[in-house]
């Protein structure tokens, strides 16, 4: 196994482009298990913790750009305002040491349908920002992923960055599993309401191949909240509607019987979250017009 | 790098202070929460290999044939040995059977068997020889429940077995069965009010140890060699291990490691013979270290078990009889598994006076991973299943559980269902009053002025629930476990005592083959020894060889025993120390003949307090040095039939309350206090005892709701051999435990204390079972509860 070390992004791609089977590295929190567990033993190595401009982060008008490095400490403790939803799926990464290195970069390279930062993303809505030598692309979060483990990048691309939409209204995460901490999901649901748009995103993970959003769901909710007047009114979520959204979140799953759990209680949870964090968002969007302020 | 060859790194010490009763600090604390300590996985040698071992792929199969040529062939690889290069006709090991083969012979009989092991000068060299090992399998039909063990027509896991149950058990997949039976249980049950059965399962918990199986072995000049282990038992491992290198003892020499965590996990052996053999064919150094997933294959687990119970009770609330069936699944190989039969069935009623009992417990032979001891060993199973019963009696007659169980209770006097006495304390039901009479955490304590705080719901950090459907639930439990080796066993323990000046001071030195995985036995003998001497200054020998044996760290019997062992040592110095005072000084005061004398202080001192000589004087720079072997009383085999005889030395109990909150919606768990109360006869340690007991609940919560190693039914494989899903109690799981420690003294042991390491493995398990019953309404009938089992979508 052969270590490049680029000193630069551009060294980066160049190296990339001469060795498409190259295996990127930051955190190492992904890689490094498969490399010690004998999963995989890449023929190139490529140390990317010399770039420094991954693990930074820009917030502008619409987006936050978050380098592809940024550890989920710092999301955790400098974006909670601008990127709600990821930095609570940000606390439900692994233990402190792994939050420390990790970052959404590795979430998306290794596209595993348990990686904690997706259904944030997708709910959130974002774009990633890939790069080779031949150019930039940016591929909607939606299109990301492509399968199991498997995501959009061409053999010569890096992730540089992910683009994610502000808040422009409240975001919840939750992810079930069986110890109260330091736990892989046995499934997870982001929740974003868009007040501006009047839309509501969604994010599952760990119940489908890929990370998806609930699509269905989402249009019946947008429907219904829009015909019912409710984000005018801040009214409460009327119960049948939050039910039916919770069904249609658990139709969104296409989920598998593993050791972590079952493929019923898989839909099951994710329709309990999808209420829940309904709830929770609704009422704070709800609080929040009440006192007169922007969600 | 030491003079004489010996690998650095080798940690063992003594606390600077304190005699029995106090909390003194134990010397390795500090070292393993800032990683320093160092492990046996941390030795090295100059000039040492690594070895490596190759394992089946597969769970029964035949191997048609071995092909090494490509693995020897590697640059860098010293020795490849498959079954056939072993050095002499002992092929086979095993703590009472001889049953497992060093390498797999002919056959592997379940996932994970070592096959062949590799010498390389670097560990990834090794790893890679050994993948470039062939191995053809030819899979056989698979043995993996009671059905399939014992049917008519069943594959045999062992074909020629020659051990001593093969006589009394009715088919060759079965280790060994144990019938206990008294009275009348069948016309005892025509007089029961109600009558209450009940069918559970036990998972398969792991020790979960958190130092991997590790050691270094060593060539020596004369042609044996010096194995630095982590271990349990250094004179059982070396028993098992020398006939194998076809070895005297006496050229096997150990020394224990730095430990990590036992739990009966390295009772029997892992890589011991294999770093051996390989050392002493390469003739260099040679360290093993599994990583984790190997960790889970290279050591016995607990028993999964199936139980079947019958309880009938009058409706004054008093037993009629208990009838029961145990049926554990030992895996492919023997391991503890008889011991843990006898222990299953004698104590399978649990701390109760019961005077109708027709119990029957068994071992299966299967294609599963090897089962064998594990903190609370074969007990923890059966409280589990009669706590639950007697739960559900309590409910069909109306009374209040713990009521139920007090009415029940066994105390001094009892008889066991073995016919034994029990002849020290038994406050089973003063220790349920104690639990229960402790207060309540309050209830929605996770609301706070900001909200509802996660880390105090079912879900925790996840951020499942902020107060939706969460329950709450109390449970009780109570249980007995047996504190030593039982049924006739031999279990003695060594220990060598000496008493110098050295730089002015007494000094005393203790030596013993203890093993100290993290239980504090070295601060315990430090402690008896500063006591018993009155010196200040106790030397911990390294535990080695040198000495004879000290029994296992098992079975909460190292206190007692070794602990005994150091007692009696330090008597017979002090009697010495005496003479010679006598000798020297006896003429210039008559307290020396007429006085009880103790040693204070590094002085001879009468009972009056009055100081006769100082111990630098009557020493003079003599050393005195006793060895000696000290036993506990006696016990006697179960009969095979009956099951009747004083089988056990002494009991140990321990009683749970359980809060739980149950997010009854998504069938998460948060366990928010575990109360214990137990009664240690004497803590010689308080800080220590009070460790142990929460430890040990926490290990008993672990199976409670998330620890299980998950077998695949068709395949015999295990399914989560990892640390992402084999999960074991985070700090946010580990609930509040308040701990409420009785001494009511036992007569016939050392100071009266009572073995306390594994009694409150046994009764959280079912404490909090019953607690999320309370929460649920659910039957839950099996250990761990998982969320499908809460929601009904298994």
């Amino acid at each position: 196994m052969d270590f490049l070390r680029p000193a630069s992004w551009e060294e980066a791609l160049a190296a990339k482009a001469e060795h498409p089977t190259a295996v990127p590295i930051a955190g190492g929190t992904d890689v490094m298990v498969e490399i010690n567990f004998d999963h995989r033993r890449p023929e190139y190595l490529m140390d990317l913790n010399r770039v420094g401009e991954l693990a930074e982060w820009e917030v502008g008008e619409e987006t936050v750009r978050l380098g592809a490095s940024v550890p989920y400490t710092r999301i955790m403790d400098h974006l909670r305002a601008e990127l709600p939803g990821l930095a609570l799926a940000a606390h439900t990464v692994a233990s402190p040491q792994i939050r420390n290195r990790g970052g959404v970069g590795g979430n998306l390279g290794t596209a595993s349908p348990a990686g904690d930062a997706h259904p944030a993303l997708l709910a959130a809505g974002a774009e990633v920002e890939v790069v080779s030598v031949r150019g930039t692309r940016m591929i909607p979060v939606d299109a990301f992923y492509t399968g199991v483990k498997r995501n959009a990048l061409a053999p010569d691309e890096l992730i540089r960055a992910v683009h994610i939409r502000k808040a422009d209204g409240p975001q919840q995460f939750a992810k079930v599993g069986t110890r109260n901490a330091m736990v892989i999901a046995v499934c997870a649901f982001g929740l974003a309401l868009h007040p501006e748009t009047r839309t509501v995103r969604t994010g599952i993970g760990s119940a489908a191949p890929t990370p998806v959003r609930a699509t269905a769901a989402e249009e019946f909710l947008n429907a219904a909240l829009e015909e019912g007047g409710f984000w005018d009114s801040g009214k409460v979520v009327t119960p049948s509607v939050a039910k039916r959204f919770a069904q249609l979140c658990s139709a969104a799953c296409n989920p598998i019987d593993d050791v972590r759990g079952t493929a019923s209680y898989r839909r099951h949870a994710i329709g309990v979250l999808a209420r829940r964090t309904l709830t929770w968002t609704w009422e704070s969007y709800r609080t929040a017009e009440r006192k007169g302020g922007v969600a | 790098m030491a003079a004489n060859g010996a690998p650095t790194k080798l940690t063992q010490g003594a606390p600077a202070k304190g005699g029995i009763g106090e909390s003194t600090l134990r010397p390795d604390g500090t070292l393993k929460v800032t990683g320093e300590f160092a492990y046996s996985s941390d030795m090295w040698h100059e000039d040492m290999l690594w070895g490596q071992i190759l394992r089946s792929t597969v769970a029964h199969a035949e191997i048609v044939s071995i092909d090494t040529a490509e693995a020897l062939a590697l640059p860098g690889v010293y020795a490849v040995m498959t079954y056939d290069d072993l050095p002499t006709d002992v092929r086979h090991y095993g703590l009472e059977i001889q049953d497992t083969p060093v390498l797999a012979h002919g056959k592997v009989r379940h996932h994970g068997e070592p096959v062949a092991i590799v010498a390389a000068d670097h560990p990834e060299t090794a790893r890679r020889a050994a993948a470039k090992i062939k191995v053809e399998y030819r899979e056989l039909p698979l043995v993996t429940d009671e059905a399939s063990a014992t049917a008519p027509d069943a594959v045999l896991v062992h074909e020629h077995r020659t051990d001593h149950h093969i006589h009394h058990v009715p088919h060759p997949n079965i280790v060994h069965r144990q019938p206990i039976v008294r009275g009348d249980a069948e016309a005892a049950a025509r007089r029961a009010d109600v009558i209450v059965r009940g069918e559970y399962t036990f998972g398969m918990q792991d020790q979960a140890f958190l130092g991997p199986e590790s050691g270094l072995a060593v060539p020596e000049e004369d042609g044996g060699v010096h194995l630095y282990i982590a271990t349990q038992w250094l004179h059982s491992d070396l028993r098992q291990m020398a006939p194998v290198l076809g070895l005297p003892e006496d050229k096997v020499r150990m020394t224990l490691s730095g430990v990590g965590g036992a739990f009966g996990g390295r009772e029997d052996l892992s890589m011991q013979i294999h770093a051996c053999l390989l050392a002493l064919r390469t003739g260099k150094p040679v360290k093993i270290v599994y990583n984790r997933f190997e960790s889970f294959f290279g050591h016995v687990h607990r028993h999964p078990a199936k139980l079947s119970y019958e309880h009938g009770a009058t409706r004054d609330g008093k037993l009629t009889h208990v009838k029961c069936r145990i049926v554990l699944d030992g895996g492919a190989y023997a391991s503890a598994s008889p011991a843990v039969v006898g222990n299953a069935s004698s104590l399978g009623v649990g701390p109760y006076a019961v005077d109708h009992v027709d119990i029957e417990a068994i071992a299966l032979y299967t294609n599963n991973p090897p089962c064998g001891a594990m903190r609370g060993f074969g007990a923890v199973q059966a409280c589990f299943a009669y706590e639950a019963q007697m739960d559900k009696v309590a409910r069909e007659l109306g009374l209040d559980p713990v009521e139920f169980r007090q009415r029940n209770a066994m105390e001094q006097g009892t008889l066991m269902p073995t016919g034994q006495p029990v002849d020290s304390p038994a406050p089973v039901a003063e220790l349920l009053r104690r639990v229960k009479a402790m207060p309540m955490p309050p209830e929605r304590q996770w609301e706070s002025s900001e909200g509802a705080d996660v880390r105090q719901l079912p879900g925790g950090l996840s951020n499942t629930t902020h107060g939706e459907g969460v329950v709450r639930g109390v449970g009780y439990a109570v249980g007995i476990k047996n504190v030593g080796f039982s049924e006739g066993f031999d279990d003695y323990s060594t220990a060598r005592v000496r008493l110098e000046v050295a730089g002015g001071e007494p000094v005393a030195t203790v030596h013993t083959a203890m093993a100290e995985v993290g239980q504090g036995g070295v601060t315990v003998h430090a402690q008896i020894a500063r006591t018993e001497l009155g010196v200040a200054q106790v030397t911990i020998h390294p535990a080695d060889t040198a000495v004879g044996s000290a029994g296992s760290t098992s079975a909460s019997r190292q206190t007692y025993v070794t602990g005994g062992a150091v007692k009696h040592a330090c008597e017979l110095v002090r009697e010495r120390v005496l003479e010679i005072g006598r000798r020297r000084f006896g003429s210039y005061h008559p307290a020396w003949a007429t006085a009880e004398l103790l040693l204070e202080g590094g002085k001879v001192v009468t009972d009056g307090g009055e100081v006769l000589a100082d111990l630098v004087d009557v020493l003079e720079g003599e050393a005195v040095e006793v060895e000696r072997e000290w036993r506990h009383r006696p016990t006697e085999p179960f009969d095979p039939r009956t099951g009747q005889g004083n089988g056990h030395v002494q009991y140990s109990f321990a009683a749970h309350r359980a809060v739980v909150e149950v997010d009854t919606e998504l069938g998460l768990v948060k366990v928010i206090e575990l109360a214990c109360a137990q009664d240690v006869g004497k803590a010689l340690n308080p800080l220590s005892v009070v460790g142990q007991i929460q430890g040990g609940t926490t290990q008993g919560l672990g199976i409670a709701v998330m620890e299980e190693i998950v077998v695949d039914p068709k395949t015999a494989k295990v399914r989560n051999p990892s640390f992402t899903d084999y999960l074991i109690p985070t700090i946010l799981d580990t609930p509040t435990i308040p701990v409420d420690v009785l001494e009511l003294a036992d007569d016939h042991a050392p100071y009266g204390l009572r073995g306390i390491g594994e009694a409150p493995t046994l009764s959280s398990t079912p404490a909090v079972l019953a607690a999320i019953r309370d929460a649920t309404g659910l039957p839950l009938d099996r250990t761990p509860v998982r969320p499908e089992h809460l929601t009904g979508t298994n």
